[in-house]
């Protein structure tokens, strides 16, 4: 029913290696895990973690395509609808903190040690 | 599959039960009919196996010992919350609401068959506690714990997915069992699939916090309500280990000589960093969360000694420490609840001291749950870690064994101050704390259970 193939993909990106491809989602997916471990801003966090789903979702249409099967692109529009959940919840979490300290840089965060 | 369908409904009649009056009365009984029809329905499919919605999910009597287990903490957690959500601002029924969707996704967690099943039980789960972790909106700890588990579980999530794309791309398939065909592949064509297993496991141990995953646990299981620390403590934990075994033993069961490694160092490391960073914690629920890393560390041992009895040990096991944390955490809620400590409820072990002359009973049920974690004999503890060694020497890794016997030794130390603190006589006349009798029905049942399980093995085992 949802038979994709290589057919259906135009000529220019036929030419690309599958192997170009995950370099790049990987690259990508880097960027995000870097960004999450070293910046303190937890919209910029937020934005990082975007980037690692999205960096996901390049790789599983890129197999989808490469595969000729179209499960992989189902799972993509899971983790979109499943990303905005998370974004809704989320920047509702950091404005709640933000009418309490009037700041989001996690450096801040300090009341919970042991 | 039932309870799925039945708490996705009940879930939304429980909003609209607070519709009206946010502080309605009907609530939480409604929320414990609700967890009870759950429970009943969870037994239909009892002898009767089969695979659901096109292959996603599998149900067999191993899923419905476990839904039964997650059931049953939920009801408990419940009962223990009556009382804890009369401040202004609480939205109790939105509170019950995320608890029956959250226990969807644990239960989705248990029965998956598809890794988008794993996905999205893992994401119903979680993005409910994020809400309910910084439910106390005023409250500048539970603020930071919200947020921190939140950028933690979706950083989490995303290594997840990554290691879900990449099985993918080795198998062509979300099926767990697809990889089978890759079993006798040359290494070269595996690639994928082994950095696949790598973040898939990364991901799953960042959420049963197993070190070296494990540093958002303190703050988080410190900063949230005392109720959803519990249901952190409990419910997410035995569903992702559940997961965990899913996904190796019946999954990439081939390639156990592969991902036996990982578990093994995070084994080690969990029982080392848990145990060793809890003998300093003086907040009881800090060391609760510690406790939990190194749990986490005997749990996964159960998963190295890959046989036919690794399902009952980590049944028994997950039941039995699934039981202590309640009954801790429960007393802790019922104790701490009329102490301030900086406009909070006080949360230190200094909260027990006289416990024994206020609340014989509570002292009791406390010392029951604290010897059960630390594996003392005649409480369930004990056989609990005993059938996960005999998993792990089964498989010949004795130093795995040493190490485990020596963090147990160690946790005694800080599993017993409490127990120390409560016996203590006390410096000053306080109240006896109130228990509803509903709570005192649930603590004693939990620690007589512990007890029972503890004295006879055997019964609960020959359920499996």
């Amino acid at each position: 029913m949802f038979e994709g193939s290589l057919e259906n993909i135009p000529e220019i990106f036929r030419q690309i290696p599958l192997i170009n491809i995950v370099q790049l989602a990987t690259i990508l997916f880097t960027i995000g895990v870097v960004g999450v471990l070293i910046r303190r801003n937890a919209i910029i966090i937020l934005m990082s973690i975007e980037l690692m789903l999205n960096a996901v979702n390049l790789l599983l249409i890129a197999f989808s395509a490469y595969n000729s099967d179209s499960h992989g692109q189902i799972f993509v529009f899971f983790i979109m609808a499943v990303a905005a959940a998370e974004v809704a919840v989320g920047l509702a979490i950091i404005v709640m903190i933000y009418r309490n300290i009037r700041t989001i840089d996690i450096g801040l965060f300090n009341k919970l040690r042991g | 599959m039932y309870p799925i369908i039945a708490l996705s409904f009940t879930g939304l009649l429980t909003l609209f039960l607070g519709l009206d009056n946010p502080k309605s009365k009907l609530i939480l009984p409604g929320t414990v009919l609700f967890l009870l029809v759950g429970l009943a329905s969870n037994f239909a499919d009892w002898n009767a196996p089969g695979t659901y919605f096109n292959n996603m999910i599998e149900v067999n009597n191993p899923t419905i010992i476990v839904g039964a287990v997650i059931l049953l903490s939920a009801l408990f957690l419940v009962v223990l919350s009556a009382g804890q959500f009369e401040d202004e601002n609480a939205h109790p029924a939105e509170y019950y609401a995320l608890m029956q969707f959250s226990v969807v996704g644990a239960l989705i967690m248990a029965s998956f068959n598809n890794l988008l099943m794993l996905f999205l039980g893992l994401e119903i789960l979680s993005i409910a506690l994020y809400v309910l972790t910084g439910s106390d909106k005023r409250n500048l700890r539970g603020n930071e714990a919200s947020l921190k588990y939140f950028l933690m579980g979706s950083f989490a999530t995303g290594i997840l997915l990554f290691g879900v794309a990449m099985i993918y791309g080795a198998t062509g398939s979300f099926e767990i069992g697809a990889g089978a065909s890759l079993a006798h592949a040359p290494l070269p064509s595996k690639v994928f699939f082994y950095v696949g297993i790598v973040f898939t496991l990364i991901g799953l141990l960042f959420k049963i916090s197993g070190a070296p995953f494990h540093f958002w646990t303190a703050d988080v299981y410190q900063g949230a309500p005392t109720i959803f620390t519990a249901f952190m403590a409990t419910i997410v934990k035995t569903a992702v280990i559940f997961s965990l075994y899913r996904l190796l033993v019946t999954g990439f069961a081939y390639e156990y000589e592969f991902w036996v490694k990982i578990i093994l160092v995070v084994i080690a490391l969990s029982l080392v960093i848990g145990n060793i960073t809890a003998v300093v914690q003086d907040n009881f629920k800090r060391i609760l969360a510690f406790s939990s890393i190194s749990q986490a560390g005997f749990m996964l041992m159960a998963l190295t000694g890959i046989s036919e009895r690794t399902f009952a040990n980590l049944a028994y096991y997950s039941s039995s420490y699934v039981l202590a944390t309640i009954s801790a955490l429960g007393v802790l809620i019922v104790v701490s609840r009329n102490t301030l400590k900086d406009g909070r409820p006080n949360e230190n072990i200094e909260v027990f001291n006289g416990l024994f002359k206020r609340n014989p009973d509570l002292a009791v049920v406390l010392f029951i749950a604290m010897l059960s974690l630390s594996g003392i004999p005649l409480t369930s503890g004990f056989w609990s870690k005993f059938f996960v060694f005999t998993d792990t020497i089964g498989k010949g890794y004795l130093w795995v064994l040493i190490l485990a016997v020596v963090m147990s030794a160690i946790s005694l130390y800080y599993y017993l101050k409490p127990v120390v603190a409560a016996f203590r006589s006390p410096e000053a006349e306080q109240p006896a704390a109130e228990v509803s009798a509903l709570q005192k029905l649930v603590l004693y049942g939990t620690a007589l259970l512990t007890v029972i399980l503890g004295v006879v093995p055997g019964v609960f085992r020959a359920l499996f």
